[in-house]
């Protein structure tokens, strides 16, 4: 017993640490104060207000669940149909292909943004919707490859085949056979390109300047110049709505 | 029968083209907007200002780009070896711990894995600045008189690497040593080894392939690093990725940028090459997904 408490004391000491910066955001976000500090003699909802108040944020808010969404729908298209194709070919296109397919993923984010801020100059797509939500799916896309593929490898191929030799067409075995059958995947990989556009920042800072005005593009701006408190009060919404839905699907699970 | 033979035979062909173009069309999509840039990009590495190899020949002289090399490995480095070390602590601590709690434990992880990197390294100014939490506390509590610097230089930048890091790294360790065989465990305390020998021997290293995996997950996702240390490190702890951004919004030296660029795709490539070995690429995210 003795031998495996102390791992144990660790593994709570690095969960308070890992819990730490959230825990910290909501007593911040309720600071009656201008600047970022501890609330010591009573609390507000100055900075909740000023949230709502503020047409910025709203504005900022609303450009991010816009490319956000658009961008996921877009890597669900890209990442299923590759993950589908791949599954029902295998061979070379897996081995090869695959890794490939991934390296938006992989590739150093301040890589691909100075590549899109030269490319999409090129050819006008800078400062777009449409720039930055094709950029976002295609980092999007890999996550949907990974789950939808992790869907396929419990659904058995016989199952396909058995609809195509029942005499289904190929369109009509895909939504009435395969999609059905991995729901589960699509809707997580659906959840993770949605999370990495929502959070992504580094291609918008280059991309993007004063027509698509992202969330965290926002904050990135109001942390160079003052640290405004502003900013805990939305972290805290926002890792209060991600707990929420954590827990909600942990319970769903049961 | 003999009638259906030839129209399954002809709806095999088409069914083959028809999931040939779902692999097709994504890949023509990626290659033509993702790689086709990125190539672009990487090759006016040898083209900027002029043609040749001049800025290649910067990595040996400037001193400068060393600076910045060094301080790039030397937080890499710094991070890798505490996440693991804190990574694998964890996992054996949830691995001896009950269900119940586990889930608990493991639940504070995801949940710091789905929180946006930005509004950490906010949390962790707020925290670690001079008056900040920690600094506030300390001060009122008499331990010190002037605050302590913990943030705007490299230990600052550390701190919040490693938070972030230490999801992705525990992840993989909890998985492989959740994989590992008990009965070999309770084998080798029957046959008169310790419990330190048996942890030394048997259990060590059946859960090296998850630490090796995590270790160069971190190191690649650390060398590349731009959010982080850029917000903690305040300007004074530049990496690799600020640099480069440096010379493409500021300086306006492409070519030193995209040679860096260029150099940390590489190393990227070649560690990723050789993490597979240990950890399918990605492996670990699907189930994280699923589960979380």
């Amino acid at each position: 017993m003795n031998a495996s408490l102390f791992p144990r004391i660790v593994a709570w000491a690095v969960a308070c640490f890992l819990a730490l910066p959230v825990l910290i955001m909501l007593p911040i976000s309720l600071t009656p104060n201008r600047y970022l500090s501890l609330p010591k003699d009573g609390i507000s909802l100055r900075h909740y207000k000023s949230l709502i108040d503020d047409p910025q944020w709203i504005a900022s808010i609303a450009d991010s669940l816009f490319v956000a969404t658009l961008a996921a729908m877009l890597a669900v298209v890209l990442g299923a149909s590759f993950a589908i194709g791949i599954w029902r070919r295998g061979g070379m296109a897996e081995r090869v292909l695959q890794p490939i397919m991934l390296a938006p993923m992989i590739v150093p984010p301040i890589v691909h943004s100075v590549a899109f801020y030269k490319g999409w100059a090129e050819i006008g797509l800078l400062d777009t919707y449409t720039g930055l939500i094709l950029v976002h799916a295609m980092k999007g896309t890999p996550f949907v490859i990974l789950t939808v593929a992790a869907a396929l490898a419990n659904f058995d191929p016989r199952t396909e085949q058995a609809a195509r030799s029942l005499g289904a067409s190929a369109g009509r075995t895909m939504a009435w056979v395969v999609l059905p059958q991995i729901k589960g995947g699509l809707l997580s990989g659906a959840v993770f390109a949605f999370f990495i556009s929502w959070d992504e920042i580094i291609v918008a800072l280059f991309i993007t300047m004063r027509q698509v005005y992202t969330l965290p593009r926002r904050i990135w701006d109001g942390l160079e110049d003052n640290i405004d408190p502003a900013i805990a009060a939305l972290g805290s919404l926002m890792i209060l709505a991600t707990v929420a839905l954590m827990i909600l699907q942990t319970i769903k699970k049961r | 029968m003999t009638a259906v033979a030839p129209k399954t035979a002809s709806g095999a062909g088409r069914t083959d083209r028809f999931y040939l173009l779902m692999i097709v069309l994504p890949c023509a999509f990626l290659a033509l907007l993702y790689f086709l840039p990125v190539l672009n990009v990487l090759v006016l590495s040898v083209t900027e200002p002029q043609p040749g190899i001049q800025n290649y020949q910067m990595l040996a002289e400037s001193g400068a780009l060393h600076r910045i090399l060094l301080n790039t490995l030397r937080v890499s480095l710094s991070t890798t070896a505490l996440t693991l070390l804190l990574g694998y602590m964890f996992s054996l601590g949830i691995n001896s711990m009950a269900p119940r709690t586990r889930t608990v434990a493991l639940f504070v992880v995801l949940a710091s894995f789905w929180i946006s990197a930005l509004i950490r390294a906010y949390a962790w100014v707020a925290i670690l600045q001079p008056n900040g939490l920690i600094n506030q506390l300390l001060m009122g509590i008499g331990l010190i008189d002037t605050p302590l610097i913990l943030v705007r230089n490299e230990l600052g930048v550390i701190i919040g690497m490693v938070h972030y890091m230490l999801p992705y790294a525990i992840l993989p360790i909890y998985a492989n040593m959740a994989g590992i065989d008990r009965s070999l465990l309770r084998a080798s305390r029957a046959l008169g080894a310790n419990r330190w020998r048996t942890f030394w021997w048997v259990f060590f290293p059946q859960s090296l392939p998850g630490l090796a995996g995590s270790g160069i997950l971190v190191m690649i996702f650390s060398l590349g690093f731009y959010i982080t240390p850029a917000i903690l490190g305040g300007g004074r702890v530049v990496m690799i990725a600020e640099y480069i951004s440096i010379q493409i919004s500021e300086t306006l030296r492409w070519g030193v940028a995209t040679m860096l660029a260029t150099v940390l795709v590489m190393v990227v490539v070649a560690l990723t090459i050789w993490m597979s070995r240990y950890l399918k690429v990605g492996g670990g995210l699907a189930s994280k997904g699923g589960k979380s």
